[in-house]
């Protein structure tokens, strides 16, 4: 009888706790896409900012977010795939490699902050490119590698043993079997990986705001050559995204509508996360399809 | 012996023929090379930047102790930040970073632990199909969102409730909850996935309850996953800044209640680092803050590595 | 209870000196660890033939034969020697993928690359320099010929691998190891995974093979031996107990165990 009403009492705890939580979590994307999502137009989306009010549209800011991310994946994908390769398949079940991965381990779980601040340490003071592009991208490489390399990894690792013997046994050499026959079929893991990490570089600020900077000069959108001064390719320019928009404006700005603006890049922000999110698990599925098509 | 060789020769053949076409590097040996010279140059690359991050960050961050001649023991217990006057008393940073990550810890974990039990236990199937998927969303809004709503909405809440500006240790650690809400949700679904269906249909089959049975049985041979999830948490908690920074006012002085403003390690090197000059004692000692940083979460990872290793003893006796 | 039996007591055949051979292992001893998983194994393989490895399941005849092709290599560790056109292919500065090529392999399960037909023959080719489109096409018709899965895959070369029956998958593997052009073909049981049909089917294609081929292969089935190899070796617990040829093997065994394990009252 006791139990019985334990049970009872429990489950209807357990029901209130998962009715908060709920609650909490519809309240945040609803209060965002309400709040935000009116604000958004056209005009704000390719708009430039007023570099001393920080008001105006967000064009450079959402421009530089995904030039940053392209160059950060860029950078990144390929350091990572040699890394995953390396920790799937060559590295021996010993204390070197466990320092390896214990290395990774702590690079992930460094804050974010603390790779910013060692980007803007290496580069702007000790190098002296100043706040840049490039500075902001390999500083998001630093934090994405340790996530994408255990992605990779374990993408790779999945995939049976008897692949890996069918390529060795036909005289195929180590790394022809790792590129040519297991890399695409962990491809669709592997794929769902990078897209969930791109949301996540996408949405970064704390290792972008001494790294990458904190303005967003008005650039020459005719001009395309990454060598002039007001390209917006020039990796030397600084470049603040749109997540270091969203907080140098409410903490610094002075626009009188600051929290409209806000609300509305922020809305742009999320947005742009559910499409990652949405986009990693779609690819995800079509690639993971394609490859054991048994079908077609 | 020398029989059975020429036995296994061609007629056609020279003598040593097969020998040269057995050693020769051919393509695939070439091939072995380079994958191997790339594959070890990339993850070579990985432990360089691991390696000067510790590096640089230590340095910088001792320098406050051998160069500027602080002591350590006035640096961890000093109430006074002032470094533009020589005063560097880290404490009211350190409490605020620990309250703030242990209150959103305290709150959050009975939270993400009763929903891990709904989504794995009362019902399977909403949890997988409506939750599961809201959850790792929420994983991935950027921090400055949360910031922003942080400072739309709790802020002016705390205000309007308690009066003063609203900003301080609790709005931080409200804003931090649901930031480390769903870090700790999805871990503890898959420590509780974990557990073998037998345990649990063991114990349904002597007659428990099912709250018996998920609080004694389940939660219990979950516990090193729970306890990791948790930790997960506050280590987010412990190392986010910009949230943190927009919400909790950012006053260097020893918190005296929860609805006053305070400051984070992160939030006031945020806020300081830009502001200070390369070398002078104000930028080692943010260094200095940087280093703790870096320090705790160097013992985050060592206790989970310490759990994971307790949960595997246990598994093996 | 297993019943025990001396190690001491074994029968191995040895060959005339002028039959040609394909393979021989001298004192072949293989090591997981500490575990001895080999005893020194002294066997001769002749051209052109089949010969069949038996024995109960951890016997040793996998590890035997993995080690042939250097399968073996950062698995566990091989030593003897293991001769093949007079070189011993067991040296550390041997180049095993060269080994490989002539040396092909086909294992337990039908481990075809997620991908085409066509490209599952054509990939390890291609990757060793054979580019003209023409000679690609003539290898890929070839092998299928001799795996016997032509007629039942010419208009479907394009489709993915994957789609085809575990029996037919088999073949594929078979046909892609052929198409490297190899003097020895090694199988690692490989009709334990298919329904009896297919497993007629492929052994109707080795036997077809060993004109071309000399083949080795494992089964743990007693009829497969005794329907295809000429020569059978009997494994147990790591040793060669008995090598004689397939009819002496089944009507008249030497030893006490082989004749258990022949009679089937083995254990």
């Amino acid at each position: 009888m006791n139990a019985k009403r334990k049970d009872f009492l429990a489950t209807i705890m357990i029901n209130l706790i998962v009715a908060v939580v709920v609650g909490i979590l519809v309240f945040l994307l609803a209060y965002i896409l309400i709040s935000g999502l009116p604000h958004v137009s056209w005009s704000f989306l390719t708009g430039t900012t007023d570099a001393f009010s920080g008001a105006g549209g967000i064009g450079v800011q959402l421009f530089n977010s995904f030039y940053l991310l392209v160059l950060t994946m860029v950078i990144s994908i390929p350091i990572s795939l040699g890394a995953g390769i390396y920790l799937a398949e060559y590295a021996k079940d010993n204390w070197r490699t466990s320092l390896i991965r214990s290395a990774i381990e702590v690079l992930s779980s460094l804050p974010s902050v603390v790779v910013g601040l060692f980007g803007f340490l290496l580069f702007v003071v000790q190098f002296k490119i100043g706040f840049s592009v490039i500075s902001g991208a390999i500083a998001l490489t630093f934090f994405n590698l340790p996530l994408l390399t255990r992605n990779i990894e374990e993408s790779l690792s999945a995939v049976s043993r008897s692949q890996r013997e069918a390529g060795l046994s036909l005289g195929l050499s180590k790394w022809k079997t790792e590129i040519g026959i297991i890399l695409p079929v962990a491809l669709p893991g592997i794929v769902t990986g990078v897209v969930l990490s791109a949301g996540r570089v996408f949405g970064e600020a704390a290792a972008l705001i001494y790294t990458a900077g904190q303005s967003a000069p008005v650039t020459n959108f005719a001009d395309w050559n990454p060598m002039d001064a007001a390209s917006p390719l020039n990796p030397l320019r600084p470049a603040e995204t749109l997540a270091v928009h969203i907080w140098k404006v409410n903490t610094e700005g002075l626009a009188s509508n600051a929290a409209q603006l806000s609300a509305a890049a922020s809305a742009v922000l999320i947005i742009a996360v559910l499409i990652f999110n949405l986009g990693a698990r779609v690819l995800g599925m079509y690639l993971y399809r394609r490859v054991t098509a048994s079908n077609k | 012996m020398e029989q059975t060789h020429s036995q296994l020769r061609k007629p056609d053949a020279q003598p040593n023929e097969w020998a040269v076409r057995l050693h020769h590097a051919t393509r695939a040996t070439r091939e072995d090379w380079l994958g191997k010279a790339i594959s070890y140059l990339c993850i070579g690359v990985i432990i360089l930047v691991v390696a000067s991050m510790l590096w640089f960050i230590t340095s910088k961050g001792i320098a406050t102790f051998t160069q500027n001649h602080v002591s350590l023991g006035k640096f961890l217990t000093g109430t006074n930040w002032a470094p533009d006057q020589g005063q560097i008393g880290a404490l009211p940073m350190i409490v605020g970073s620990f309250a703030v990550t242990f209150a959103a810890a305290l709150v959050a974990t009975p939270f993400a632990v009763g929903t891990a039990i709904f989504m794995t236990e009362i019902s399977p199937n909403r949890g997988r199909k409506l939750l599961q998927p809201v959850i790792e969303l929420l994983v991935g809004i950027p921090s400055v969102v949360y910031g922003f709503i942080g400072l739309a909405v709790v802020v002016p809440f705390m205000r309007h409730l308690v009066g003063g500006s609203g900003f301080g240790i609790i709005s931080a650690t409200f804003v931090l909850f649901v930031m480390v809400l769903p870090t700790i949700t999805s871990m503890t679904v898959d420590s509780l996935r974990s557990v073998p269906r037998y345990y649990k249909e063991a114990s349904l089959a002597l007659g428990a309850t099912r709250w018996q049975t998920v609080s004694r049985v389940i939660l219990r041979s979950a516990t090193p996953g729970i306890l990791t999830a948790v930790i997960f948490g506050m280590a987010r908690a412990f190392g986010e800044a910009l949230a943190v920074q927009m919400v909790i006012g950012n006053a260097a002085i020893m918190p005296k209640n929860l609805i006053s403003p305070a400051s984070t390690l992160t939030s006031q090197l945020t806020s300081g680092i830009g502001d200070t000059i390369d070398g002078t004692l104000p930028n080692n000692a943010l260094w200095s803050l940087a280093l703790i940083l870096l320090l705790m979460s160097l013992v985050f990872n060592a206790l989970v590595r310490i759990i994971a290793k307790r949960g595997q003893l246990k598994h093996e006796r | 209870m297993l019943k025990q039996y001396s190690f001491d007591k074994t029968a191995v055949q040895s060959f005339a000196a002028n039959t040609p051979l394909a393979l021989r292992t001298e004192d072949l001893q293989v090591f997981y660890g500490a575990n001895h998983a080999m005893h020194d194994a002294d066997l001769a393989f002749p051209k052109n033939q089949i010969t069949a490895l038996i024995g109960a399941s951890g016997s040793g005849k996998s590890t035997y034969l993995r080690s042939l092709n250097r399968m073996n290599d950062g698995i566990a560790t091989v030593t003897g020697k293991i001769w093949y056109h007079g070189v011993d292919i067991n040296e550390p500065d041997v180049n095993i993928y060269e080994i490989r090529r002539h040396i092909g392999m086909v294992f337990q399960r039908p481990n075809p690359f997620a991908k085409s037909i066509r490209e599952n023959i054509v990939y390890a080719l291609r990757a060793n320099g054979i580019k003209r489109k023409a000679e690609l096409n003539e290898r890929v018709e070839q092998s299928l010929r001799g795996a016997a899965l032509w007629d039942e895959v010419k208009d479907n070369l394009d489709k993915s691998a994957l789609s085809l029956s575990g029996g037919q998958q088999q073949r594929l593997c078979i046909a892609r190891s052929i198409a490297m052009a190899p003097d020895v073909l090694l199988l690692d049981e490989p009709c334990s995974a298919l329904d009896p049909i297919s497993t007629v089917k492929v052994e109707e294609t080795l036997l077809e093979l060993q004109k071309k081929y000399s083949i080795v292969i494992v089964t743990h089935n007693m009829q497969q031996a005794s329907r295809i190899s000429s020569q059978c070796a009997f494994f147990h617990l790591g040793h060669v107990m008995e090598y004689a040829p397939t009819t002496t093997m089944f009507s008249n065994p030497q030893i006490p165990v082989t004749q258990d394990y022949v009679a089937g009252s083995f254990g």
